[in-house]
């Protein structure tokens, strides 16, 4: 899994990591806003996502947040530990709280997202 | 000495001793059942084995440790907790009300069908528009049957229309109303006065629109000034206004709904009627509408007939039923016993000490808890910790807890979602100044602990059963029976 | 009217305000709404006299010897539950959104959660819902949730009231189609099912249903599991006393209506929905829910907790619309049920199957009488009357007996029957006085 300045990131907080299979979690930005992590809900293997629509919930006690795919493409890993240990998002967002693996449909979509330095200045950007 | 009560915090089941009673059934009859053995149940339910006095004292020692409307000043926004008037239990307990069987005869029916016949009457007239159904269990319940009609309308019509427009201060039930019945909710943004964007509704409304969803005043206490050029928009769209009830103790016998356009609205008998809210139900509510809805409206319906009343089936346009049987009469007798109790005049003196109190409280309060609105309010007000207290790390939370400890129960908090830090304080008419004093006294303590040692504000409540629970854990790791 | 202000204390709350007069608060009201006419009584009553108006209009009620069920049962309330239920720290607080002031709630509601699982036999039930129609549609919405599939099988024993609000909870939706198994000898045909429920999201059975009869559950939930579909079971709770609970013939979901649990008939409501389900299916249930937790001294306390799923929160994407639950009754229901513990329930049980029975025996003994069905019944079944069942029931209310509901107008394939409720109220003088006004009326 990356580090985090090897990762890429959506404008809703997702992070990908390229490659041939890219995997998908939150951001150590995005598990800070929602606070301890009780539930999540993942896509199935096999399912076909498309880029920027809702395909995973993630449920604090006290509200729920849509993730949306970052790319087109099929689901080809899903990351159990989460479902069964949802505090992983919180302590482990780039590693062990991986949620999904898309094998993409069209690899150059990836290049789009926010790079860690631009990401960062769009965090610091949404605050004001 | 050093003594202290003993905490018992014991389930019922962990007091059960094997082969206690409580209560027998001891009727002969019982010799004659013939249950064949393979549709008899194989394991005995697990259910707790108590003397009478045991289950007495059980459920007395945890009734104690309620806040309620009777023991402390309950001011949950949105919510209406005023006083109920006893003599209303008394009446709904009546053997004749109590014991009538849902699916008796109408000749044995005839006093609660009159009763739901002269409340219907009243509640039409009190709302300016033509007719009711009392059937929707409770407020949620309403908004379906309302959105049912509005289908069933627009379907007639042969209409096809998809959307529902709500500001985004509605109330969640409408959106999820909305979508229950497979129709898209289209939120507009309010304006920063917390009123409904006119030009944006204007924007987003057209052939697609069925209803606009509307709460009146707004779940920020604040009345829709733009009543007319909001009800304008909607009818030259050909869509339907449906008017949010929930908030009607700020203009019960001041306004009539229907004078501005209202094609319907719902009622909460738990909230403006006064019937006890019971710990989370059980509550009634009503659709009152224009008679172009009339036609669609739940059945039955009771209709008078000679000298007496029938249930009255419509004819094929109804909806149908949104519940088995007639809805809650238990509930009907005791919102009846409250229009029996109110005059015309005394009808609009509940709206006007509602609003007295509302703004009592937020003018002694804004200076520490600035309100969200610059505006006089309705019969709420929505007011936020303020930067002071923010500084210090407080949140609306800290200071919710703060008030347990000091004998009066939380506002709604977090709520409407569009203020950040929201603290929505609903007093009602029947609470009088000197609570309302106490309970301003107490926020401005709450203020000063926060100013002055904020930890000790993040530990309360210390004076409760229980301190602030674990909520995460609950969630994580469901611990739902025993 | 209940409100504590003097003219003074108003005077002086407007001066806080700063405000000269009351309608400067209200200045945001276009002024030509405000104060309209009402065609209102221009008096109200003391509470004697609305007292008096109350106690007129239920007297007006006329209160026969009563064999109606159909879905609603005539029970004995407890004094002491009356006691509980009315103790006002229950009757008049609201949901608990602060649970540290709320434990009393929180508790009995977690205490009904487990009386509704222990008599249900599923691992997991809500805070409870509308009544029991609500929580049947709620639970086949919620199997459809959980298998995609939109065609919804149902025997044809199910309450018809409560297939009436399923299908007008399903309105919106022209998708959705409803297969309907038919019954031989008044219970499900089971033959019938391998063919009716390919494609199918959810079996939906009563038992006992409608008609009064017990369905035998036995390995239905493995002939629905092998089409890919649901059991949905709806069971009366106070039959569960003695008969198969629906954890133990593998339901996936089950619900009841709760009012048989003590609470009065009161014309329809308030009622009690009871919602259960299978452990998997727990995030699938609506409605809100109470669990245990510890404080932050470790201290044993509960909350309202799976809030996530919620309409105040989901909004839009919520499962159900559903806010309030209600837990006045569901306190109720489970002081009853603590009251009677598993054998006083049991009890009662055998006594509703004994009313009935024994009302079977004297009725259908009554010349031109007879049982319609022949398999066995909890406490109502149908009787064929001669004649209309309809103007016999008027007849005999003259003679200040209900003797049942008539069924053509929901069944017409049943010609002239009657549905007769004994429960555990009915003594055998009761029982002998129906038979004489059948006998009579006739």
């Amino acid at each position: 899994m990356p580090k985090p300045e090897e990762a890429r990131y959506t404008k809703t907080h997702e992070w990908i990591h390229p490659g041939a299979e890219i995997a998908v979690g939150i951001s150590d930005h995005a598990q800070h806003e929602m606070g301890d992590v009780v539930f999540v809900e993942l896509p199935k293997v096999g399912q076909k996502l498309e880029k920027e629509k809702p395909c995973a919930v993630v449920e604090s006690v006290k509200s729920a947040f849509d993730i949306y795919s970052p790319v087109s493409g099929e689901v080809t890993a899903i990351n159990d530990a989460v479902t069964g240990e949802p505090a992983l998002l919180n302590q482990s967002p780039l590693d062990k709280g991986w949620m999904f693996k898309i094998k993409p449909a069209n690899p150059s979509e990836a290049d789009t997202l926010m790079d860690w330095n631009a990401y960062q200045e769009f965090v610091k950007q949404s605050a004001h | 000495m050093n003594c202290a009560p003993v905490v018992d915090n014991r389930l019922s089941i962990e007091k059960s001793d094997a082969g206690r009673r409580g209560l027998w059934c001891k009727n002969p009859l019982r010799a004659k059942a013939a249950i064949p053995a393979n549709l008899r149940r194989k394991a005995a339910p697990r259910l707790p084995e108590l003397s009478e006095f045991d289950v007495v004292r059980h459920y007395t020692r945890l009734s104690r440790l309620n806040f309620s409307v009777d023991t402390h000043f309950y001011p949950l926004g949105s919510c209406t907790m005023k006083y109920n008037p006893r003599f209303y239990e008394d009446a709904a307990a009546l053997e004749g009300f109590a014991a009538l069987h849902p699916l008796a005869h109408d000749n044995c029916a005839q006093g609660t069908l009159e009763l739901i016949h002269d409340l219907s009457a009243r509640l039409t007239e009190l709302c300016g528009l033509d007719a009711i159904t009392l059937q929707p269990a409770a407020g949620a319940h309403s908004e379906f049957t309302g959105l049912l009609l509005a289908k069933a309308y627009f379907e007639n019509k042969g209409e096809t229309r998809t959307e529902i427009i709500c500001p985004d201060s509605a109330h969640g039930t409408n959106p999820a109303t909305a979508s229950m019945m497979g129709f898209n909710t289209v939120n507009i943004a309010s304006k920063p006065d917390g009123r409904l964007d006119v030009e944006e509704l204007k924007k987003h409304i057209g052939p697609k629109t069925a209803v606009l969803m509307l709460t009146m005043p707004n779940t920020l206490g604040i009345f829709e000034s733009n009543i007319e050029a909001i009800a304008k928009a909607v009818h030259d769209a050909g869509a339907l206004f449906y008017m949010d009830g929930a908030n009607l103790n700020a203009l019960i016998g001041m306004v009539k709904p229907g004078d501005f356009g209202v094609d319907m609205m719902h009622l909460n008998f738990h909230k403006t009627f006064s019937t006890p809210h019971g710990g989370g139900g059980p509550g009634a509510g009503a659709i009152v509408c224009g008679k172009h809805l009339a036609p669609f409206l739940p059945v039955p319906l009771v209709k008078k007939s000679g000298s007496g009343y029938v249930s009255d089936f419509g004819d094929k346009r109804s909806i149908g039923k949104v519940k088995a049987f007639f809805g809650n009469t238990g509930v009907l007798v005791r919102a009846y016993a409250y229009m029996l109790a109110h005059s015309t005049k005394e009808l609009g003196e509940i709206a006007a000490c509602a609003i007295i109190n509302a703004n009592y409280v937020r003018s002694l309060l804004k200076d520490l808890y600035p309100s969200y609105s610059s505006e006089y309010c309705m019969h709420e007000c929505v007011l936020t910790p303020g930067p002071d207290l923010t500084a210090k790390g407080i949140k609306t939370l800290d200071v919710a807890k703060g008030l347990l400890d000091r004998g009066f129960h939380a506002p709604t908090i977090y709520f409407p979602n569009i203020v950040h830090e929201a603290i929505m304080i609903e007093p009602t008419e029947t609470e009088s100044k000197e609570t309302l004093d106490e309970f301003v006294a107490a926020m401005k303590d709450i203020h000063a602990q926060g100013m002055a040692a904020p930890q000790t504000l993040k530990d309360a409540p210390v004076t409760q059963p229980v301190k602030r629970l674990d909520e995460v854990q609950a969630a994580r790791q469901p611990n739902l029976r025993w | 009217m209940y409100i504590p202000h003097t003219k003074k204390d108003k005077e002086e709350m407007l001066k806080a305000i700063g405000a000269s007069s009351f309608e400067d608060l209200v200045k945001q009201v276009p002024g030509k709404f405000l104060w309209p006419k009402l065609d209102l009584p221009a008096e109200s009553l003391d509470e004697a006299q609305a007292a008096a108006r109350l106690a007129g209009l239920a007297a007006r009620n006329c209160r026969p010897l009563n064999f109606l069920g159909a879905g609603a049962y005539e029970r004995y309330t407890p004094a002491a539950v009356k006691a509980i239920t009315s103790r006002t720290e229950f009757l008049t607080a609201y949901t608990p959104y602060q649970p540290e002031a709320s434990q009393g709630t929180l508790q009995a509601i977690y205490e009904f959660q487990s009386t509704v699982c222990a008599l249900y036999g599923m691992d997991y039930a809500n805070a409870s819902m509308y009544d029991g129609a609500s929580s049947f549609a709620e639970a086949v919405r919620a199997a459809v949730r959980v298998t995609g599939k939109k065609k919804i099988a149902y025997a044809a024993g199910v309450n018809p009231q409560y297939m009436d609000t399923l299908k007008t909870y399903f309105a919106h939706s022209p998708e959705y189609t409803y297969v309907k198994v038919p019954t031989k000898d008044g219970v499900m045909d089971r033959t019938a099912l391998p063919g009716l429920l390919e494609g199918a999201a959810c079996l939906a059975v009563q038992t006992p249903n409608f008609l009064g009869l017990i369905e035998d559950m036995d390995g239905v939930a493995e002939i629905a599991k092998k089409a890919g579909a649901l059991l949905v079971a709806a069971a009366d709770p106070v039959s569960l006393g003695i008969l198969s609970a629906p954890g133990e013939y593998g339901a996936d979901f089950a619900v009841g209506e709760g009012q048989s649990l003590g609470l009065p008939l009161a014309y329809g409501g308030p009622y009690l929905g009871l919602f259960s389900c299978k452990k998997e299916h727990v995030r699938q249930m609506p409605g809100r829910i109470c669990g245990l937790t510890k404080d932050k001294d470790g201290k044993r306390g509960f909350v309202l907790t799976l809030q996530a799923r919620e309409q105040h929160i989901r909004r839009d994407k919520a499962a159900s619309n559903i806010c309030s639950n209600e837990a006045l009754c569901a306190l109720s229901a489970t002081v009853y049920s603590s009251l009677y513990g598993p054998e006083g329930l049991k009890e009662l049980a055998e006594a509703n199957a004994g009313a009935a029975a024994y009302a079977a025996e004297r009725l259908s003994a009554i010349p031109g009488c007879s049982l319609k069905f022949k398999g066995p019944f909890f406490n109502e079944f149908g009787l064929s009357v001669p004649g209309s069942a309809a103007a016999l029931r008027e007849k005999a209310l003259g003679r200040g007996v209900d003797i049942g509901l008539p069924l053509a107008p929901l069944y017409p394939e049943l010609g002239e029957t009657l549905l007769v409720c004994a429960t555990e109220t009915k003594t055998e003088a009761d029982i002998l006085k129906l038979e004489t006004t059948i006998k009579g009326a006739i």
